[in-house]
């Protein structure tokens, strides 16, 4: 366990950023999302949760995969350049750590996606505990500890001091890297810290939902719910959950034509869209609670059913707090779980 | 052909011209031989209200310097009122544009009846003169389409 | 509440559409009422803010009656519509509902309100009861912006009111142009900068096109797979001026400023700015026009005057580079 003082912070970020790519939240426009650090930058880590999980620095929103050229009739076809410097990803929290397993089981599994797994092998995070976790916070249902974020580096504010402890091999490789910046620390606050996340995380509203229910076995019964086709009423249809979610992972592939060739790249698609699923015979989708009902299927359901129980939901919350409508995975679990 | 690519700052100018007036007008300023420069593009469109407000962002897109729009007369259009509401479009787009922090003087709309030839010519001068002393349209183009 | 439940029974209507309590305290969720017994959820709170009349569009193809409680701004919209013809006012029983104001619950979270377990209002003052103990927060600063530059109180359609307090004035009343014309007097390079940062936040996930009861279209022109402008990737800064862009000219003139597309922004970006430039430069250029004010004048982008000003009226209004 080693310890920094909270304002020799920007040195460590200078002294990780001198090696490799850093990024951090970083506050924006009042916004706090995901950002390259340069001394310029307006660090934020107070911010419990960024608008967009850090699941953009593994599979960015929008990325080339090739570009194509025609040169005097010769055509050339450059593939994009996997990534292949390490880089560092500080700040994330234990629910979008665990959002990362999620998209390593869609991604890291046969048929491999070697732009996701170039990013997950050169990527270090550092996971940073919840000091105060929020109302919309229920991690906790998931079986994840925000007191003891399961990542590469685990860190804890605590008073003015940071504590960071490595918990993987390339963790201890980082560590190694910064070591001169840190003293020893001890474990008696960072025990107490968590004790305390632990009691609040207890009193949060969502922290005891029901997911009993979930069961692959289930699966016909709750897809046949009448309580569909009333919950997905005031769905606009935007794809806002779809984009502040840690887990979501589907995308859809484009041309771009740039005028002197094109470039195919891969961007994030959302199932709340009407184009989603959109094949040459058409859309076997076609009504919004179809939609709707495939996106907390998928979640609460149907990903269960394939990776051996684990929900491709972690509870940060973040659809919670974004939803225009105010609708939300929440409120899907209670209602069709039988809570309300 | 290999043309060497000199340092030289050649303007990419987008001009749409509608039908029944303006792409007349271009057409007698060639033949009658007044020159405007080659850097000008012109699209004929068949009314000046034709011209959807993306178009004019799409040309920047693909890395238009500037953009212009010629039609007939207020009180000339072939359809009786199409160049009245490509008006209303344009004059509320450009200000947009403006404010978003685009040079204003990269767009513009201009009458041009079929027998303005030489009126032709002369904006066409002017205009690319504008844009050269603007310089590149750095501030609304699509990086994807620079690479070359 | 009482009033719908006789609506109900009474088979004036089969449906009403209003806001289902949620279960944070700030987020009910607009919803449909079937029967007189579901309507035991029905809730109406300062986070009601939610314009319904975007909902009406879908609930005018539906059968029989619809009953909806609007506040005064949603009225504007609804009118709008009716212009447009895209609700049917027949099938519609309108509930004018008094508004107070609509609260923004990012703004008390801003000022490291967590924990949010309840929120009542005391006076001025907003009582928010938290797992981190209770705050108070001045119920003026948690209103929405559009609600600090209220248009007024009076609803322009409805058949019956409820608790309305037609004709008053709003409350904190402000130049809702100030920010217009803040960003107007700054240099190009400073107004650009200032949307660089501001659009570069954009996700692209449609909240603001999909809530706004002005947008309305079938197909948008950014999902048409048809159309290469449906490039759905926050790929390039283009991307973004052209959606935003694009996306409140086609609202220009229809807009009625009801502030919807701020309010759902997941990233907070000040999309009523583009709508009230249009909407400022309508007034200036072709006369004061309030879209939804009424249901049958012609809008200003499809109307014309011979003497309407030219375009060039934008660089000779001056401004340098």
């Amino acid at each position: 366990m080693y310890q920094i003082k909270k304002d020799r912070l920007p040195e460590l970020f200078a002294a990780m950023a001198g090696a490799q790519d850093l990024f951090l939240p970083i506050r924006k426009a009042d916004q706090t999302n995901y950002g390259l650090w340069t001394e310029e930058v307006q660090v934020d880590l107070d911010t419990l949760k960024t608008v967009k999980s850090g699941k953009d620095c593994f599979f960015p929103q929008s990325e080339t995969l090739y570009s194509c050229k025609n040169e005097d009739g010769k055509l050339s076809i450059d593939p994009a350049k996997l990534t292949d410097e390490p880089f560092v990803v500080f700040g994330m929290r234990a629910c979008d750590v665990q959002g990362l397993k999620v998209l390593d089981n869609v991604f890291l599994n046969d048929p491999v996606d070697s732009f996701y797994a170039a990013r997950r092998e050169h990527g270090t995070v550092v996971a940073i505990a919840c000091h105060e976790p929020e109302e919309t916070c229920f991690c906790k249902v998931f079986g994840i500890d925000a007191a003891n974020p399961a990542s590469d580096v685990a860190a804890w504010f605590v008073g003015e001091d940071l504590y960071w402890k490595a918990l993987t091999e390339k963790g201890e490789r980082l560590t190694e890297s910064v070591k001169e910046l840190f003293t020893d620390g001890d474990d008696t606050a960072v025990e107490e810290e968590k004790k305390q996340i632990q009691a609040i995380i207890e009193k949060l509203p969502y922290s005891h939902l029901d997911l009993s229910r979930f069961t692959p076995e289930k699966t016909m019964e709750l897809f046949d719910s009448p309580l569909w086709e009333e919950m997905y009423q005031p769905c606009l249809a935007c794809g806002t959950c779809t984009f502040v979610c840690p887990t979501c992972q589907c995308y859809d592939i484009k041309d771009f034509n740039t005028g002197s060739g094109v470039q195919r790249y891969r961007c994030w698609d959302s199932c709340m869209y009407s184009d989603f699923t959109m094949m040459a015979h058409g859309n076997m989708r076609t009504s919004q609670m179809q939609r709707f009902r495939q996106r907390f299927m998928h979640k609460l359901v149907y990903y269960p059913a394939n990776n051996d129980g684990m929900f491709s939901c972690v509870g940060c919350g973040r659809c919670v707090s974004k939803c225009p409508a105010s609708l939300n995975i929440v409120k899907v679990i209670k209602k069709l779980g039988g809570e309300a | 052909m290999q043309v060497e690519k000199t340092q030289v700052f050649r303007p990419k100018i987008v001009a749409f011209c509608c039908n029944w007036c303006s792409y007349a007008g271009a057409d007698l300023a060639g033949s009658s031989r007044l020159a405007y420069p080659a850097d000008v593009k012109i699209i004929r469109v068949p009314c000046s209200c034709r011209v959807n407000p993306m178009f004019i962002l799409r040309a920047f897109q693909r890395g238009a310097d500037g953009v212009i729009l010629c039609g007939c007369h207020p009180g000339d259009c072939h359809y009786t009122t199409g160049n009245y509401y490509a008006r209303r479009r344009m004059t509320l787009l450009f200000s947009m544009l403006d404010y978003l922090g685009v040079e204003n003087g990269r767009t513009r709309v201009e009458w041009v009846s079929a027998a303005e030839g030489v009126k032709f010519s002369t904006t066409m001068n002017e205009f690319v003169a504008k844009i050269h002393s603007l310089g590149e349209n750095v501030r609304l183009g699509d990086l994807r389409c620079k690479n070359d | 509440m009482e009033r719908a439940k006789e609506l109900l029974t009474d088979g004036t209507v089969v449906r009403v559409l209003g806001w289902k309590q949620g279960d944070l305290g700030y987020n009910p969720e607009p919803a449909y009422f079937n029967s007189p017994e579901e309507l035991a959820d029905f809730v109406y709170d300062g986070f009601c803010g939610a314009n319904l009349s975007k909902y009406m569009i879908q609930a005018g193809k539906m059968e029989r009656n619809t009953l909806v409680f609007l506040k005064p701004c949603d009225t504007y919209s609804f009118n709008q519509l009716i212009k447009e013809h895209r609700v049917n006012r027949e099938k519609t029983y309108i509930i004018g509902v008094g508004c107070k104001g609509t609260l923004d619950i990012d703004k008390i979270k801003n000022a490291g309100i967590k924990g949010i377990e309840s929120i009542s209002q005391d006076g001025d003052m907003l009582k928010i009861q938290t797992i981190y103990g209770e705050k108070e927060f001045p119920f003026d600063d948690a209103l929405l912006e559009r609600c600090t530059v209220c248009k007024g109180k009076t609803h322009l359609v409805y058949d019956e009111l409820i608790g309305a307090q037609e004709g008053e004035e709003a409350g904190p009343k402000g130049n809702r142009f100030e920010m217009v014309e803040k960003l107007e007097a700054m240099m190009p390079k400073e107004r650009f900068a200032f949307w660089q940062n501001e659009l570069s936040k954009c996700i692209r996930c449609n909240a603001c096109r999909n809530a706004c009861p002005a947008c309305s279209c079938l197909k948008c022109v950014f999902d048409s797979n048809k159309f290469d402008s449906a490039q759905k990737a926050n790929v390039d800064t283009f991307e973004e001026q052209m959606f935003h862009v694009i996306r409140a000219f086609h609202v220009a003139g229809r807009c009625t400023d009801c502030g919807e597309c701020s309010r759902v922004c997941p990233q907070g970006i000040p999309l009523h700015l583009l709508n009230r430039k249009f909407i400022k430069d309508i007034n200036e250029f072709y006369g004061p026009y309030q879209a939804g004010e009424d249901t049958d004048s012609r809008a200003p982008l499809t109307d014309y005057m011979f003497e309407d000003v030219e375009p060039s009226v934008v660089t000779e209004r001056g401004g340098k580079h």
